[in-house]
Protein backbone atom coordinates (compact mmCIF):
# COMPACT_ATOMS: atom_id res chain seq x y z
CA UNK A 1 0.00 0.00 0.00
CA UNK A 2 1.18 3.46 -0.74
CA UNK A 3 2.11 5.52 2.17
CA UNK A 4 0.10 8.18 2.94
CA UNK A 5 0.97 12.30 3.19
CA UNK A 6 -2.60 13.01 4.20
CA UNK A 7 -6.35 12.76 5.57
CA UNK A 8 -9.10 14.45 4.26
CA UNK A 9 -12.42 14.19 6.30
CA UNK A 10 -16.05 15.59 5.51
CA UNK A 11 -19.28 14.97 7.57
CA UNK A 12 -22.31 16.79 7.87
CA UNK A 13 -25.52 16.67 10.33
CA UNK A 14 -23.88 14.31 13.41
CA UNK A 15 -20.32 14.97 12.20
CA UNK A 16 -19.08 16.63 15.26
CA UNK A 17 -19.46 13.61 17.76
CA UNK A 18 -18.34 11.19 14.26
CA UNK A 19 -14.64 12.97 14.56
CA UNK A 20 -14.44 13.19 17.73
CA UNK A 21 -14.70 9.49 17.76
CA UNK A 22 -12.02 8.78 14.99
CA UNK A 23 -9.73 11.29 16.16
CA UNK A 24 -10.00 9.65 19.96
CA UNK A 25 -8.46 6.61 18.47
CA UNK A 26 -5.62 8.07 17.16
CA UNK A 27 -2.39 7.76 18.58
CA UNK A 28 -1.00 11.60 20.26
CA UNK A 29 1.87 11.59 18.27
CA UNK A 30 0.27 10.75 15.09
CA UNK A 31 2.50 11.71 12.15
CA UNK A 32 -0.27 12.02 8.78
CA UNK A 33 -1.95 15.60 8.59
CA UNK A 34 -5.57 15.29 8.86
CA UNK A 35 -8.13 17.89 6.95
CA UNK A 36 -11.78 18.22 7.64
CA UNK A 37 -14.95 19.95 6.21
CA UNK A 38 -18.02 19.95 8.63
CA UNK A 39 -21.01 21.89 7.63
CA UNK A 40 -22.23 23.66 10.53
CA UNK A 41 -24.58 26.93 10.94
CA UNK A 42 -21.65 29.96 10.45
CA UNK A 43 -21.77 30.59 14.01
CA UNK A 44 -21.81 27.60 15.49
CA UNK A 45 -18.70 26.82 13.32
CA UNK A 46 -15.68 29.73 14.75
CA UNK A 47 -15.50 27.61 17.97
CA UNK A 48 -15.12 24.04 15.99
CA UNK A 49 -11.43 24.21 16.48
CA UNK A 50 -11.27 25.05 19.84
CA UNK A 51 -13.89 22.41 20.68
CA UNK A 52 -11.99 20.11 18.97
CA UNK A 53 -8.91 20.54 20.63
CA UNK A 54 -10.19 21.19 24.24
CA UNK A 55 -12.12 17.55 23.78
CA UNK A 56 -8.88 15.80 21.74
CA UNK A 57 -6.46 17.31 24.15
CA UNK A 58 -4.33 18.43 21.17
CA UNK A 59 -3.73 21.22 19.06
CA UNK A 60 -6.76 21.77 16.13
CA UNK A 61 -6.64 24.34 14.01
CA UNK A 62 -9.00 26.56 12.37
CA UNK A 63 -6.91 26.23 8.38
CA UNK A 64 -5.53 29.68 7.42
CA UNK A 65 -4.90 31.26 3.82
CA UNK A 66 -2.08 30.14 2.88
CA UNK A 67 -0.82 28.56 5.90
CA UNK A 68 1.78 25.29 5.29
CA UNK A 69 0.48 21.92 5.94
CA UNK A 70 2.43 20.56 9.03
CA UNK A 71 2.28 16.66 9.65
CA UNK A 72 0.42 15.36 12.57
CA UNK A 73 -1.80 18.58 12.74
CA UNK A 74 -5.67 18.56 12.70
CA UNK A 75 -7.45 21.34 10.27
CA UNK A 76 -10.58 22.36 10.42
CA UNK A 77 -12.49 24.75 7.78
CA UNK A 78 -13.32 28.02 9.22
CA UNK A 79 -16.94 29.27 8.65
CA UNK A 80 -17.81 31.32 5.31
CA UNK A 81 -14.78 30.04 2.88
CA UNK A 82 -14.10 26.95 0.40
CA UNK A 83 -10.93 24.98 1.86
CA UNK A 84 -8.44 23.95 -0.73
CA UNK A 85 -5.29 22.32 -0.83
CA UNK A 86 -2.54 23.65 -2.84
CA UNK A 87 -0.08 21.93 -5.23
CA UNK A 88 2.48 22.83 -2.51
CA UNK A 89 1.08 21.46 0.55
CA UNK A 90 -0.42 25.14 1.54
CA UNK A 91 -3.94 25.57 2.32
CA UNK A 92 -6.25 28.29 0.33
CA UNK A 93 -9.63 29.76 1.30
CA UNK A 94 -11.92 30.85 -1.53
CA UNK A 95 -15.86 32.66 -1.50
CA UNK A 96 -16.77 30.65 -4.71
CA UNK A 97 -20.55 29.79 -5.00
CA UNK A 98 -21.94 27.21 -2.29
CA UNK A 99 -21.83 23.75 -3.54
CA UNK A 100 -25.09 21.76 -2.26
CA UNK A 101 -25.80 25.00 0.13
CA UNK A 102 -22.33 24.62 2.14
CA UNK A 103 -19.51 26.77 2.14
CA UNK A 104 -17.33 25.23 3.35
CA UNK A 105 -17.86 22.24 0.86
CA UNK A 106 -16.39 18.73 1.12
CA UNK A 107 -16.20 18.38 -2.77
CA UNK A 108 -14.16 21.98 -2.70
CA UNK A 109 -11.18 19.88 -0.24
CA UNK A 110 -11.50 16.54 -1.75
CA UNK A 111 -10.89 17.44 -4.93
CA UNK A 112 -8.52 19.82 -4.55
CA UNK A 113 -6.51 17.12 -2.42
CA UNK A 114 -7.08 14.67 -4.98
CA UNK A 115 -5.22 16.88 -7.22
CA UNK A 116 -2.62 17.70 -4.87
CA UNK A 117 -1.66 14.25 -3.38
CA UNK A 118 -2.69 11.65 -5.82
CA UNK A 119 -2.61 8.32 -4.79
CA UNK A 120 -0.84 9.68 -1.16
CA UNK A 121 -3.95 10.37 0.21
CA UNK A 122 -7.05 9.03 1.62
CA UNK A 123 -10.78 10.40 2.04
CA UNK A 124 -13.44 9.85 4.30
CA UNK A 125 -16.59 10.49 4.09
CA UNK A 126 -19.00 10.45 7.11
CA UNK A 127 -22.60 11.02 8.20
CA UNK A 128 -24.54 13.71 6.60
CA UNK A 129 -27.89 14.87 5.52
CA UNK A 130 -26.89 16.03 1.82
CA UNK A 131 -24.62 14.93 -1.39
CA UNK A 132 -21.84 16.81 -0.30
CA UNK A 133 -18.34 14.59 -1.07
CA UNK A 134 -19.52 12.37 -2.94
CA UNK A 135 -17.98 13.75 -6.10
CA UNK A 136 -14.82 14.41 -4.36
CA UNK A 137 -14.03 10.87 -2.84
CA UNK A 138 -14.87 9.83 -7.02
CA UNK A 139 -12.08 12.22 -7.20
CA UNK A 140 -10.09 10.76 -4.88
CA UNK A 141 -10.44 7.41 -5.76
CA UNK A 142 -10.16 8.49 -9.73
CA UNK A 143 -6.38 10.21 -8.78
CA UNK A 144 -5.12 6.77 -6.87
CA UNK A 145 -5.99 8.05 -3.51
CA UNK A 146 -8.06 5.75 -0.30
CA UNK A 147 -11.69 6.42 -0.15
CA UNK A 148 -13.54 5.30 3.42
CA UNK A 149 -17.40 5.23 3.61
CA UNK A 150 -18.93 5.47 6.73
CA UNK A 151 -21.54 2.21 6.91
CA UNK A 152 -24.64 4.20 6.11
CA UNK A 153 -26.36 1.23 8.10
CA UNK A 154 -24.62 2.76 11.46
CA UNK A 155 -24.65 6.44 10.35
CA UNK A 156 -26.71 9.15 12.57
CA UNK A 157 -27.96 10.12 9.05
CA UNK A 158 -27.62 7.68 5.92
CA UNK A 159 -27.61 10.60 2.96
CA UNK A 160 -23.96 11.55 3.10
CA UNK A 161 -22.14 8.36 2.94
CA UNK A 162 -24.80 6.86 0.87
CA UNK A 163 -24.86 9.36 -1.92
CA UNK A 164 -21.31 8.01 -1.97
CA UNK A 165 -22.15 4.84 -2.37
CA UNK A 166 -24.21 5.12 -5.32
CA UNK A 167 -21.34 6.71 -7.10
CA UNK A 168 -18.21 4.74 -6.41
CA UNK A 169 -17.47 1.41 -4.66
CA UNK A 170 -14.65 2.48 -1.81
CA UNK A 171 -12.00 0.66 -0.35
CA UNK A 172 -14.09 0.32 2.74
CA UNK A 173 -17.30 0.60 4.20
CA UNK A 174 -16.82 0.54 7.96
CA UNK A 175 -18.48 1.33 11.74
CA UNK A 176 -16.51 4.54 12.72
CA UNK A 177 -14.20 2.80 15.10
CA UNK A 178 -13.14 0.87 12.48
CA UNK A 179 -12.15 4.04 10.57
CA UNK A 180 -10.46 5.03 13.38
CA UNK A 181 -8.48 1.39 13.65
CA UNK A 182 -7.88 1.81 9.77
CA UNK A 183 -6.67 5.11 10.28
CA UNK A 184 -4.24 4.35 13.06
CA UNK A 185 -2.41 1.73 11.36
CA UNK A 186 -1.63 3.61 7.93
CA UNK A 187 2.17 4.40 7.27
CA UNK A 188 3.04 7.64 6.89
CA UNK A 189 5.37 9.00 4.15
CA UNK A 190 8.82 11.45 5.33
CA UNK A 191 7.67 13.15 2.04
CA UNK B 1 8.85 14.12 -11.29
CA UNK B 2 5.15 14.83 -11.57
CA UNK B 3 3.37 14.12 -14.89
CA UNK B 4 0.42 16.56 -15.35
CA UNK B 5 -3.28 15.45 -16.83
CA UNK B 6 -4.82 17.00 -19.73
CA UNK B 7 -7.10 19.59 -18.17
CA UNK B 8 -4.28 20.93 -15.68
CA UNK B 9 -2.13 21.23 -18.57
CA UNK B 10 -5.20 22.83 -20.91
CA UNK B 11 -5.76 25.30 -17.82
CA UNK B 12 -2.22 26.79 -17.85
CA UNK B 13 -2.38 26.79 -21.36
CA UNK B 14 -5.59 28.96 -21.15
CA UNK B 15 -3.79 31.16 -18.81
CA UNK B 16 -1.07 32.00 -21.07
CA UNK B 17 -3.03 32.87 -24.11
CA UNK B 18 -5.04 35.02 -22.14
CA UNK B 19 -1.94 36.70 -20.95
CA UNK B 20 -0.15 37.04 -24.21
CA UNK B 21 -3.57 37.79 -25.85
CA UNK B 22 -5.22 40.39 -23.32
CA UNK B 23 -2.18 41.07 -20.77
CA UNK B 24 -4.43 39.49 -17.64
CA UNK B 25 -2.16 37.77 -15.92
CA UNK B 26 -3.65 35.25 -13.52
CA UNK B 27 -0.13 32.93 -13.87
CA UNK B 28 -0.25 32.93 -10.11
CA UNK B 29 -3.34 32.88 -8.75
CA UNK B 30 -4.04 30.01 -6.21
CA UNK B 31 -4.60 26.88 -8.12
CA UNK B 32 -7.29 25.05 -6.82
CA UNK B 33 -9.80 28.05 -7.00
CA UNK B 34 -8.75 29.09 -10.72
CA UNK B 35 -9.02 25.20 -11.92
CA UNK B 36 -12.52 24.95 -10.31
CA UNK B 37 -13.12 28.43 -12.23
CA UNK B 38 -12.37 27.56 -15.53
CA UNK B 39 -13.98 24.11 -15.13
CA UNK B 40 -16.92 25.63 -14.23
CA UNK B 41 -16.97 28.13 -17.13
CA UNK B 42 -16.08 25.40 -19.62
CA UNK B 43 -19.31 23.73 -19.01
CA UNK B 44 -22.13 26.98 -18.47
CA UNK B 45 -20.07 27.58 -22.48
CA UNK B 46 -20.90 24.46 -23.28
CA UNK B 47 -17.14 23.78 -24.49
CA UNK B 48 -16.48 19.75 -24.63
CA UNK B 49 -12.83 20.75 -23.48
CA UNK B 50 -10.78 23.67 -21.80
CA UNK B 51 -8.70 23.83 -25.20
CA UNK B 52 -12.27 24.43 -27.20
CA UNK B 53 -12.80 27.17 -24.41
CA UNK B 54 -9.18 28.76 -24.89
CA UNK B 55 -9.99 28.74 -28.86
CA UNK B 56 -12.87 30.94 -28.39
CA UNK B 57 -11.82 32.98 -25.76
CA UNK B 58 -8.51 33.58 -28.20
CA UNK B 59 -10.53 34.82 -31.13
CA UNK B 60 -13.17 36.39 -29.33
CA UNK B 61 -13.14 39.02 -27.25
CA UNK B 62 -16.30 39.38 -26.14
CA UNK B 63 -15.52 36.06 -24.49
CA UNK B 64 -13.16 36.89 -22.87
CA UNK B 65 -15.23 39.72 -20.92
CA UNK B 66 -17.27 37.09 -19.96
CA UNK B 67 -15.00 34.88 -19.17
CA UNK B 68 -13.48 37.17 -16.98
CA UNK B 69 -16.79 36.97 -14.80
CA UNK B 70 -16.45 33.61 -13.94
CA UNK B 71 -12.43 34.40 -13.05
CA UNK B 72 -12.80 37.33 -10.84
CA UNK B 73 -15.41 36.81 -8.14
CA UNK B 74 -17.55 39.58 -8.30
CA UNK B 75 -19.28 39.04 -4.64
CA UNK B 76 -19.29 41.60 -2.30
CA UNK B 77 -21.28 43.45 0.34
CA UNK B 78 -22.10 47.11 1.95
CA UNK B 79 -20.26 47.13 5.63
CA UNK B 80 -19.14 43.22 5.17
CA UNK B 81 -17.99 42.26 8.30
CA UNK B 82 -19.65 44.97 10.80
CA UNK B 83 -16.72 44.37 13.31
CA UNK B 84 -14.59 45.42 10.95
CA UNK B 85 -15.49 48.95 9.77
CA UNK B 86 -16.80 49.55 13.54
CA UNK B 87 -13.02 49.22 14.47
CA UNK B 88 -12.01 51.10 11.56
CA UNK B 89 -13.85 53.71 13.15
CA UNK B 90 -12.88 53.38 16.52
CA UNK B 91 -9.15 52.77 15.97
CA UNK B 92 -8.19 54.37 12.70
CA UNK B 93 -10.10 57.72 12.11
CA UNK B 94 -8.50 58.98 15.29
CA UNK B 95 -5.22 59.05 13.35
CA UNK B 96 -6.90 59.65 9.95
CA UNK B 97 -7.65 63.11 11.55
CA UNK B 98 -4.87 64.02 11.79
CA UNK B 99 -3.79 64.11 8.26
CA UNK B 100 -4.93 66.93 6.70
CA UNK B 101 -5.64 65.21 3.44
CA UNK B 102 -6.56 62.14 2.73
CA UNK B 103 -5.76 59.49 0.47
CA UNK B 104 -7.33 56.36 0.33
CA UNK B 105 -6.76 53.13 -2.04
CA UNK B 106 -9.25 50.45 -2.15
CA UNK B 107 -7.57 47.81 -4.51
CA UNK B 108 -10.06 44.88 -5.99
CA UNK B 109 -13.24 47.42 -4.92
CA UNK B 110 -15.36 44.91 -7.46
CA UNK B 111 -19.05 46.48 -7.73
CA UNK B 112 -18.19 48.93 -4.99
CA UNK B 113 -20.15 48.39 -2.17
CA UNK B 114 -16.81 48.65 -0.05
CA UNK B 115 -16.23 51.68 -1.70
CA UNK B 116 -19.36 53.15 -0.73
CA UNK B 117 -19.50 51.81 3.29
CA UNK B 118 -16.18 53.35 3.40
CA UNK B 119 -17.30 57.08 2.03
CA UNK B 120 -20.16 56.76 4.31
CA UNK B 121 -17.87 56.27 7.52
CA UNK B 122 -16.28 58.92 5.90
CA UNK B 123 -18.61 61.59 5.69
CA UNK B 124 -20.32 60.24 9.46
CA UNK B 125 -16.71 61.35 10.69
CA UNK B 126 -16.40 64.29 8.88
CA UNK B 127 -13.63 63.69 6.66
CA UNK B 128 -15.23 62.96 3.51
CA UNK B 129 -14.90 66.60 2.02
CA UNK B 130 -10.74 66.00 2.34
CA UNK B 131 -10.17 62.48 1.64
CA UNK B 132 -9.40 61.47 -2.33
CA UNK B 133 -10.63 57.25 -2.39
CA UNK B 134 -9.11 55.52 -5.25
CA UNK B 135 -11.00 52.68 -6.03
CA UNK B 136 -9.08 50.26 -8.38
CA UNK B 137 -10.15 46.28 -10.35
CA UNK B 138 -9.34 44.61 -12.78
CA UNK B 139 -13.28 43.79 -14.34
CA UNK B 140 -14.13 46.67 -16.37
CA UNK B 141 -18.28 45.61 -15.92
CA UNK B 142 -17.42 45.58 -11.78
CA UNK B 143 -15.91 48.99 -12.25
CA UNK B 144 -19.43 50.13 -14.16
CA UNK B 145 -21.91 49.07 -12.01
CA UNK B 146 -19.48 50.40 -9.02
CA UNK B 147 -19.49 53.72 -10.57
CA UNK B 148 -23.77 53.65 -11.17
CA UNK B 149 -24.07 52.61 -7.37
CA UNK B 150 -27.27 50.85 -7.87
CA UNK B 151 -28.22 47.72 -5.81
CA UNK B 152 -30.96 45.32 -5.24
CA UNK B 153 -33.72 46.60 -2.09
CA UNK B 154 -33.28 43.10 -1.10
CA UNK B 155 -29.35 43.14 -0.88
CA UNK B 156 -29.96 46.74 0.76
CA UNK B 157 -31.80 45.36 3.96
CA UNK B 158 -28.92 42.52 4.56
CA UNK B 159 -26.69 46.16 4.16
CA UNK B 160 -28.97 48.05 6.57
CA UNK B 161 -28.49 45.46 9.61
CA UNK B 162 -24.58 45.66 8.37
CA UNK B 163 -24.32 49.74 8.53
CA UNK B 164 -26.03 49.36 12.15
CA UNK B 165 -23.64 46.98 13.46
CA UNK B 166 -20.89 49.12 12.09
CA UNK B 167 -21.90 51.77 14.16
CA UNK B 168 -23.83 53.84 11.48
CA UNK B 169 -25.25 57.21 13.03
CA UNK B 170 -27.60 57.86 10.81
CA UNK B 171 -30.62 56.19 9.29
CA UNK B 172 -29.35 54.16 6.31
CA UNK B 173 -31.97 55.23 3.96
CA UNK B 174 -30.34 58.43 4.58
CA UNK B 175 -27.92 57.45 1.87
CA UNK B 176 -30.10 55.75 -1.17
CA UNK B 177 -33.44 56.60 -3.09
CA UNK B 178 -35.47 53.77 -3.77
CA UNK B 179 -36.67 53.02 -7.00
CA UNK B 180 -38.14 50.12 -8.80
CA UNK B 181 -36.57 47.63 -6.26
CA UNK B 182 -33.30 49.18 -6.41
CA UNK B 183 -31.51 51.50 -3.89
CA UNK B 184 -30.12 54.19 -6.12
CA UNK B 185 -26.80 55.23 -3.20
CA UNK B 186 -25.85 59.22 -3.20
CA UNK B 187 -24.32 60.34 -5.90
CA UNK B 188 -22.20 62.77 -3.63
CA UNK B 189 -20.91 59.67 -2.08
CA UNK B 190 -18.41 59.30 -4.93
CA UNK B 191 -17.44 62.94 -5.67
CA UNK B 192 -13.85 62.26 -4.40
CA UNK B 193 -13.82 59.02 -5.77
CA UNK B 194 -11.68 57.89 -8.70
CA UNK B 195 -12.60 54.57 -9.86
CA UNK B 196 -9.72 52.42 -12.30
CA UNK B 197 -8.54 49.83 -13.67
CA UNK B 198 -5.49 48.52 -11.94
CA UNK B 199 -3.99 45.07 -12.07
CA UNK B 200 -1.79 44.00 -8.72
CA UNK B 201 -0.54 41.54 -10.83
CA UNK B 202 0.96 43.92 -13.36
CA UNK B 203 0.09 47.41 -12.68
CA UNK B 204 2.34 49.95 -10.51
CA UNK B 205 1.79 52.51 -7.70
CA UNK B 206 0.01 55.25 -8.82
CA UNK B 207 0.34 57.75 -5.54
CA UNK B 208 0.87 58.06 -2.19
CA UNK B 209 -1.93 56.90 0.02
CA UNK B 210 -2.69 56.79 3.78
CA UNK B 211 -4.83 53.96 4.08
CA UNK B 212 -4.97 51.17 1.97
CA UNK B 213 -7.76 48.56 1.33
CA UNK B 214 -7.72 45.33 0.40
CA UNK B 215 -10.39 42.72 1.26
CA UNK B 216 -11.61 39.41 -0.05
CA UNK B 217 -8.98 39.91 -3.03
CA UNK B 218 -5.18 38.38 -1.76
CA UNK B 219 -7.16 35.00 -0.96
CA UNK B 220 -7.19 34.14 -4.68
CA UNK B 221 -3.73 35.27 -5.04
CA UNK B 222 -0.59 32.53 -4.33
CA UNK B 223 2.08 33.53 -2.35
CA UNK B 224 4.22 34.91 -4.76
CA UNK B 225 1.59 37.55 -6.01
CA UNK B 226 0.64 38.14 -2.56
CA UNK B 227 3.74 38.86 -1.64
CA UNK B 228 3.61 41.57 -5.14
CA UNK B 229 0.40 43.00 -3.82
CA UNK B 230 2.21 43.68 -0.15
CA UNK B 231 5.10 45.16 -1.89
CA UNK B 232 3.00 47.76 -3.89
CA UNK B 233 0.80 48.53 -0.65
CA UNK B 234 4.14 49.55 0.89
CA UNK B 235 5.51 51.27 -1.56
CA UNK B 236 2.67 53.22 -1.74
CA UNK B 237 1.66 54.05 1.98
CA UNK B 238 2.53 56.79 4.30
CA UNK B 239 5.27 56.54 7.11
CA UNK B 240 2.46 55.22 9.77
CA UNK B 241 -0.13 54.39 6.61
CA UNK B 242 -2.92 51.53 7.63
CA UNK B 243 -3.28 48.56 5.64
CA UNK B 244 -6.36 46.49 5.94
CA UNK B 245 -6.89 42.82 4.73
CA UNK B 246 -10.10 40.71 4.40
CA UNK B 247 -11.17 38.81 7.68
CA UNK B 248 -9.33 35.33 6.23
CA UNK B 249 -6.24 37.45 5.07
CA UNK B 250 -2.92 37.58 7.12
CA UNK B 251 0.41 39.09 7.23
CA UNK B 252 1.09 35.97 8.49
CA UNK B 253 2.92 33.60 6.42
CA UNK B 254 4.28 37.20 4.03
CA UNK B 255 7.88 38.06 3.67
CA UNK B 256 6.28 41.58 4.58
CA UNK B 257 5.29 40.64 7.85
CA UNK B 258 7.86 42.54 9.45
CA UNK B 259 7.82 45.85 7.64
CA UNK B 260 4.34 46.34 9.31
CA UNK B 261 2.31 45.96 12.96
CA UNK B 262 -0.74 44.81 13.57
CA UNK B 263 -3.15 47.37 15.31
CA UNK B 264 -6.40 45.48 15.75
CA UNK B 265 -5.05 42.09 14.61
CA UNK B 266 -8.78 40.00 14.52
CA UNK B 267 -9.70 42.65 12.54
CA UNK B 268 -7.07 42.52 10.12
CA UNK B 269 -5.57 46.25 10.59
CA UNK B 270 -2.18 46.71 10.04
CA UNK B 271 -0.08 49.77 10.06
CA UNK B 272 3.22 50.31 8.20
CA UNK B 273 6.27 50.50 10.52
C1 LIG C 1 -14.46 39.04 -3.86
S1 LIG C 1 -14.19 40.61 -4.62
C2 LIG C 1 -13.90 41.64 -3.22
C3 LIG C 1 -14.73 42.87 -3.21
C4 LIG C 1 -14.56 43.79 -2.01
N1 LIG C 1 -13.19 44.19 -1.80
C5 LIG C 1 -15.11 43.15 -0.76
O1 LIG C 1 -14.34 42.74 0.11
O2 LIG C 1 -16.33 43.03 -0.62
C6 LIG C 1 -12.61 40.37 -5.38
C7 LIG C 1 -12.28 41.42 -6.43
O3 LIG C 1 -10.88 41.39 -6.72
C8 LIG C 1 -10.69 41.72 -8.06
N2 LIG C 1 -9.36 41.30 -8.51
C9 LIG C 1 -8.97 40.06 -8.86
N3 LIG C 1 -7.70 40.07 -9.30
C10 LIG C 1 -7.26 41.35 -9.19
C11 LIG C 1 -6.03 42.00 -9.49
N4 LIG C 1 -5.00 41.32 -10.01
N5 LIG C 1 -5.93 43.33 -9.27
C12 LIG C 1 -6.98 44.03 -8.76
N6 LIG C 1 -8.18 43.47 -8.47
C13 LIG C 1 -8.33 42.14 -8.68
C14 LIG C 1 -11.83 41.00 -8.74
O4 LIG C 1 -12.10 41.54 -10.01
C15 LIG C 1 -12.99 41.19 -7.75
O5 LIG C 1 -13.74 42.32 -8.08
Amino acid sequence: MNPVEAIVLGASAGGVSALLTVFAALPRDYPIPLLCVLHLPDDRHSQLAEVFSRRLHRPVREAQDKQHIEPGMIYVAGPGYHLSVERDRSVSLSQEERVHFSRPSIDFLFESAADAYGRGLVGVLLTGANEDGARGLARIQQCGGRTIVQDPAQAQVAVMPEAALALLRPDHILPLNGIGHLLATLESCEC
Amino acid sequence: MIIERNTDIEIRLLIEAIYLKYSYDFRDYSGASIKRRVLHATRQFECATVSALQERVLHDPGMFLQLLQYLTIPVSEMFRDPEHFLALRREVVPHLRTWPSIKIWIAGCSTGEEVYSMAILLREEGLLERTIIYATDINPSSLEKAKQGIYSMQSIREYTENYQRAGGRQAFSDYYTAAYGNAILDSSLRENVTFADHSLATDSVFSETQLVSCRNVLIYFNKNLQDRAFGLFHESLCHRGFLVLGSKETLDFSAYSDRFEALVKPERIYRKL
